[in-house]
């Protein structure tokens, strides 16, 4: 246990360590900078995607799921992600196995084949919540080292951070506040666009049912984040950032287009303005390129 | 097999309790759903026209439907729908009763022999494993892709294999990948 007690079992999910491993890197370094310790999950695989495998085959995704939750609850620690896949998955199901016991049941009998058990003692958190509520808004601000004073920030937020919002609990999905105020500690500006709270495109498998097609929301996505001044797009989950990022460079491929509007995880953003280069966040290995003014 | 709506309640009732699954009945068909849906201003997707498809138990017409697909689970109708319906869990459940007979695409299908052959839907290769020692990570993080890790790589098989996920996406364990592509591909 860290000083003021506070260690965690990453759940990496896929998207993050094996395509974007710079917001694995970003996250672990910002959470340290708090005394925040990450622990390894070894063995844990797929969350699995809850718009995808919920899409295939339910009864499949959730004991999956509930597997991944039983490697947290044998660590005795609660979870962290980066991702709004992982999040939408991990919790939906720790919250349908807490408030169904049959289904609970149903879903050990499948994990006892290999001497593993759901109980429910773990609790699924968004890495930018622990940044909002566990490190807070002052202690963040103290370790600003280069204020992103004019920088005009688009948020996104996804859609299984918010929604729905019975499960998430963080309040209204139509005025959510988190992330603007995580912008606003590094002296940013976050600055309103249309359709702001649209999803990238990516999820429900639609990404890999019609590619083309999902592209053109997330065109719409950058094209409205453009126009109204924004600097760059900030955003809580590994999926929407290929999506958004490299999503980029298939459009520029497909649609003839030339985008390159840099695209960062809340913690690379943050780290930024904490003094961290772009290559200890690992933002010089993505499609999009980051301008002088965020790396000045 | 009952109605679509009696096997909506039914297989998504296991998961999400059957009161969540029988909301499908509250449909006014308002439309408010279609009115927010973003893949419903690029896609042919009109959510409340599969809701009424559900309740007129056209099963053969939805499961056969392009749009069924382009939903990407953003939960906007679902969070808006002034009579409580639980749209985005009954599409996810109408999908997976699609797909038990037979109606899921190869891409959709391959996603499966990704976590089946590594435990992850979006696998590491010798590239991501360079990007990782630039950021100064291991190379390979400690999941069921990881060598080490084999026995627990074959837990996640054995759930898939208890759930019959191998056989509906007719996956071969000797090839370790889909059987018979080009047939299913050339039926669609």
């Amino acid at each position: 246990m860290t000083e003021d007690g506070r260690e965690y079992a990453y759940f990496l999910g896929c998207i993050t360590p094996n395509r974007y491993p710079g917001i694995e890197a970003a996250t672990k370094k910002v959470f340290k900078e708090f005394g925040i310790e990450t622990k390894e999950m070894v063995g844990a695989s797929c969350c699995p995607a809850p718009g995808v495998f919920g899409s295939f085959d339910l009864h499949t995704w959730l004991p999956v799921a509930a597997r991944n939750l039983a490697i947290a609850e044998e660590m005795e620690l609660e979870i962290y992600v980066t991702c709004n896949g992982c999040y939408g998955s991990l919790q939906e199901a720790d919250h349908l196995l807490k408030t169904h016991p049959h289904i609970k049941e149903r879903v050990n009998k499948i994990l006892a084949k290999f001497g593993r058990e759901y109980k429910g003692t773990t609790k699924v958190n968004h890495s930018i919540v622990i940044l909002h509520d566990v490190i807070g808004l002052d202690r963040l601000k103290e370790k600003i080292k280069k204020p992103l004073d004019d920088v005009n920030v688009a948020v996104h937020y996804g859609c299984h951070f918010l929604k729905p919002r019975e499960v998430r609990g963080h309040g209204s999905s139509e005025t959510p506040y988190i992330l603007e105020d995580l912008i606003r500690v590094t002296g940013a500006k976050d600055v309103d666009y249309k359709d702001k709270l649209m999803c990238c495109g990516a999820g429900g498998g639609n990404r890999t049912a019609d590619t083309p097609q999902s592209l053109e929301w997330t065109r719409q996505k950058l094209v409205n984040a453009i126009m109204a001044g924004c600097d760059c797009m900030v955003h809580p989950c590994a999926f929407c950032h290929l999506q958004l990022d490299r999503g980029q460079a298939e459009m520029n491929k497909a649609f003839g287009t030339s985008f390159n509007f840099p695209i960062l995880f809340a913690t690379q953003f943050i780290g930024l303005a904490m003094g961290y280069s772009q290559e200890e966040l690992g933002l010089d290995i993505q499609t999009s390129t980051m301008p002088e003014k965020l790396l000045k | 097999m009952g109605t679509l709506y009696e096997d909506i309640v039914a297989y998504g009732g296991e998961v999400f309790g059957e009161e969540h699954m029988e909301t499908l009945k509250a449909c006014v068909q308002c439309g408010k759903c279609t009115g927010g849906c973003p893949s419903g201003r690029n896609t042919a997707l009109r959510t409340r026209k599969l809701m009424q498809m559900a309740l007129l138990d056209l099963r053969e017409e939805i499961f056969n439907a392009p749009e069924l697909w382009f939903c990407t689970t953003c939960f906007t109708c679902y969070e808006r729908c002034p009579k409580g319906v639980k749209t985005t869990d009954i599409i996810r459940t109408i999908r997976n009763l699609a797909a038990k007979e037979g109606h899921m695409s190869v891409p959709h299908r391959m996603i499966g022999v990704y976590v089946l052959k590594t435990g992850h839907a979006v696998p590491i290769g010798p590239d991501q494993m360079k990007l990782r020692e630039k950021v100064g990570l291991a190379s390979q993080p400690p999941t069921t892709q990881h060598p080490d890790n084999k026995d627990q790589l074959e837990q996640v098989r054995t759930i898939f294999k208890s759930t019959n996920y191998d056989v509906m996406i007719d996956f071969d364990w000797d090839t370790m990948n889909l059987r018979g592509m080009e047939k299913k591909e050339g039926k669609k």
